[in-house]
């Protein structure tokens, strides 16, 4: 295995990581804004407390990981997508401060409960997938293009392209889908029947979009960059396991059995579509310019990472874990029974 | 749009990110210290108002932080955004700290999220205060590294660039770079002492406004206490890094100083104005430059005329320096004869303008933060990584960044604003009198709210 493969399969999982829990976090934000809608509210804000405001700090290491660790190891990248992101990255950083602001506004502090600051709050969590998944949209190339020496975003060629629009769809509904097994599996633990019911309903109603969407992008790609394609078709076996596993999901959920069983299947469903999504992009960080080869830093500075990694890793992970112990697996937390906040 | 213009714009906004972020940072950093001492004072004297003030500073701590979250990941995103040319050669030789800076946000921020919702949840008090320890080291952790990189832009080394080309790198050596262990040492002694005011300023101002609950003079003692301990720190540190300019970057401080010809000797200037190369009604320290870049009186001080005219910094930084260096000095003195006053019971401390001037030390030294941060940034113009690249060669070439300010400005704007609305509406609504009372009825046997 080189450097180079170490490198991107480190930076695709903690994008894999950051798209779990982000979904999770973006979803719950928009259910909650959707039964405030519709006078519901109380049914989920408390899950949404107890469960997000702990960790949502956490959420949004994992993606400013993934941008630090990108230049780091392909240092090339901030040349063509640093130049060509500035808009779209900087209405994304826009709506993480709404989300921010409002765990620090409207929960840990003087309970801003405000209807269009909730709105706002789920709202956000919709268009942040919308803003963030173009990127891969790009990644296939054709809308980046060189001027000369310098890359600029072709914005005409990038909005009137089907690829981008159904991979932004696709965003949205794997959020929404993401976000509402994980929901009725937490509110299934808390005892929230209520909750529970509502969230397994929004379940199985984003299980069908989501799986039509990712169908429809491979479709969409045959198009776009059949060389991609080609590589996508060789890894079907990846696919196939990935859609079984979401049968599975969907027929626990259906029968209302075993949601923890139903959320790591679904865990385990995007982890194969994303590797092998992953894998027929290789070696391509950039069609048709950049690949992980010219792009890759040098070789002390990959192993310094490697090694900074694994010593990181070595300090997380007993912390992570604890982390969800408390929230994630304590029963008198999830159930409410006690409250220590500061 | 000329080249020329993005990089003023890039830097604009650069310079807006980062002067709201600085603010939140440095209570980041330092806060969770105090938090820490406080609790454990009151573990050790058995004393529940040390307690209960670590709880609440607690409370408003975790605001700062998540607009600190929010605007540190906008300054995270904005360097690879404006300064692609920047990043795309820094992150081949000083990408290990900003990848360790990650990770040790990241351990901040694990059990900053543990330490908020575990309040009461342990018998022992001691086991809970355990719990801030790896956020104060991961906070401070982080601070190390990112100021790691920047001193790396200031004094650049761990490669060689040859026809373009990065060869020899070495992450360890370009990690610890000649300006680390002042501008480290700096950067943690300001945010020590710049918590420790801002919380004085909050304790002082509550007094004022007519509360006397003994609560408040031990949170104001104590703050002040350690408000002194780290702006004498912070003294000494100062020294230090203008030996470290002398040597590693003469031209910064020489425009600090407006010093051009060089000579032994040299005098230090304070404030001022400039006429040709002659200050005017400036205040003249006869010697102290020498000692300052050197320790010695008549020590030889490199001057500005040593340097190529387009190598050199603007001379406003002057103004700069000298903010900070006076409010530093100022707050010293000011908490020293505080800390005395109150040890041998003289009235002054009663007095209102006192008590006026001891609120106005939280802010100052968010200034002088400010002024610093300015001083080494522009002190480091027309460089962007000194003697290799310079900044307007780093910019991006995007036609948007006029836009982005707007839009940045804005929403610096908002937060800033919010900040302030929530953390006073959080404390009106709950102020510490009535906190305590219904502990204490909690106690005698009633529900624990």
């Amino acid at each position: 295995m080189t450097l180079e493969i170490i490198g991107i399969s480190v930076l695709w999982l903690f994008l894999f990581l950051y798209v779990i829990v982000a979904s999770i976090d973006f979803g719950a934000g928009f259910f909650n804004a959707y039964s405030a809608f519709t006078n519901k509210q109380h049914i989920l804000t408390n899950i949404i407390q107890r469960y997000l405001s702990p960790v949502w700090e956490v959420t949004n290491v994992f993606f400013v990981f993934f941008f630090v660790g990108i230049i780091g190891f392909f240092p090339q990248t901030a040349f063509y997508y640093g130049t060509t992101l500035l808009v779209p990255a900087s209405l994304a950083l826009i709506l993480l401060a709404i989300r921010g602001s409002y765990y620090a506004f409207a929960t840990y502090g003087a309970r801003i409960n405000h209807r269009g600051y909730i709105y706002m709050y789920g709202l956000s969590g919709l268009l942040l997938p919308a803003s963030l998944s173009p990127v891969l949209a790009m990644s296939e190339g054709g809308f980046i293009k060189m001027n000369g020496s310098e890359p600029y975003l072709d914005y005409w060629a990038l909005f009137t392209s089907p690829l981008m629009w159904s991979i932004v769809v696709l965003s949205i509904t794997a959020v929404l889908y993401i976000s509402a097994v994980f929901l009725t599996w937490y509110a299934n633990k808390a005892g929230d029947v209520k909750a529970t019911e509502l969230i397994r309903k929004y379940a199985l109603v984003w299980a069908g979009p989501a799986i039509v969407t990712a169908t429809g992008i491979i479709f969409e790609l045959r198009g776009h960059n059949p060389e991609h394609y080609s590589r996508i078709l060789d890894l079907w076996w990846a696919f196939a396991i990935s859609f079984l596993l979401f049968i599975g999901t969907v027929y626990l959920i259906w029968k209302k059995k075993n949601y923890g069983l139903a959320f790591i299947l679904l865990v385990g469903q995007f982890f194969t579509a994303f590797f092998a999504y992953g894998v027929s992009h290789y070696p391509y960080l950039l069609y048709p310019y950049l690949t992980i080869y010219d792009g890759f830093t040098n070789e002390s500075m990959a192993i310094a990472l490697i090694i900074a990694f694994i010593a990181g890793l070595g300090l997380l992970l007993p912390s992570l874990y604890l982390l969800f112990r408390l929230f994630l697996f304590d029963k008198d937390y999830v159930k409410g029974k006690s409250d220590y906040h500061a | 749009m000329g080249f020329e213009d993005t990089a003023l714009l890039s830097r604009i906004l650069t310079m807006m990110t980062l002067s709201f972020h600085i603010l939140y940072a440095t209570i980041g950093v330092g806060v969770p210290l105090m938090i820490l001492i406080a609790q454990w004072v009151g573990i050790k004297k058995k004393d529940d108002h040390y307690i209960l003030l670590a709880r609440r500073w607690a409370r408003g701590f975790v605001i700062t932080v998540a607009v600190g979250v929010v605007t540190g990941t906008a300054i995270g995103l904005q360097l690879s955004l404006l300064w692609p040319n920047f990043m795309q050669m820094a992150g081949n030789v000083i990408a290990l700290p900003l990848f360790m800076e990650v990770f040790a946000f990241f351990f901040e921020a694990i059990f900053l999220g543990i330490y908020l919702y575990t309040w009461d949840r342990f018998e022992d008090q001691r086991k809970h205060l355990l719990l801030l320890i790896p956020v104060a080291l991961g906070a401070a952790a982080s601070s190390v590294f990112i100021t790691m990189v920047n001193s790396f832009m200031n004094a650049p080394q761990g490669f060689d660039l040859v026809n373009g080309e990065l060869i020899n790198v070495s992450p360890l050596l370009a990690m610890l770079s000649p300006a680390v262990p002042t501008k480290v040492a700096h950067v943690m002694s300001t945010a020590f002492m710049t918590s420790a005011f801002v919380l004085a300023s909050i304790a002082a101002l509550r007094i004022l406004q007519g509360s006397t609950h003994v609560y408040h003079k031990k949170a104001l003692l104590m703050t002040m206490k350690l408000g002194l301990v780290f702006s004498i720190a912070t003294a000494l540190i100062g020294d230090f890094s203008g030996k470290y300019l002398a040597e590693y970057q003469p031209e910064k401080l020489a425009a600090a100083e407006w010093h051009f010809e060089t000579e032994d000797e040299a005098r230090l200037i304070l404030f001022g104005v400039l006429d040709g190369q002659e200050p005017k009604y400036a205040i003249e320290i006869p010697y102290a430059l020498s000692i300052l870049a050197h320790g010695l009186p008549d020590a030889e001080v490199t001057g500005l005329n040593e340097f190529p005219e387009d190598e050199i910094p603007p001379l406003w930084i002057h103004y700069l320096f000298d903010t900070m260096v006076t409010i530093g000095m100022w707050l010293a003195f000011f908490s020293f004869v505080y800390v005395v006053a109150a040890w041998r019971k003289w009235p002054i401390i009663t007095k209102r303008w006192f008590r006026w001037l001891t609120v106005a030390t939280g802010p100052l030294a968010l200034i002088a933060i400010e002024a610093g941060w300015w001083f080494t940034e522009v002190g480091r113009q027309p460089w962007i990584l000194r003697g290799y690249m310079k900044t307007s060669e780093a910019a991006t070439t995007s036609g948007q960044v006029d836009l982005m300010i707007i839009l940045f400005a804005g929403l610096y704007f908002i937060l800033g604003i919010g900040t302030i609305v929530v953390l006073s509406r959080m404390y009106k609504r709950n102020p510490v009198e009535k906190e305590l009372a219904q502990r204490q009825k909690a106690d005698k046997g009633g529900d624990p709210e």
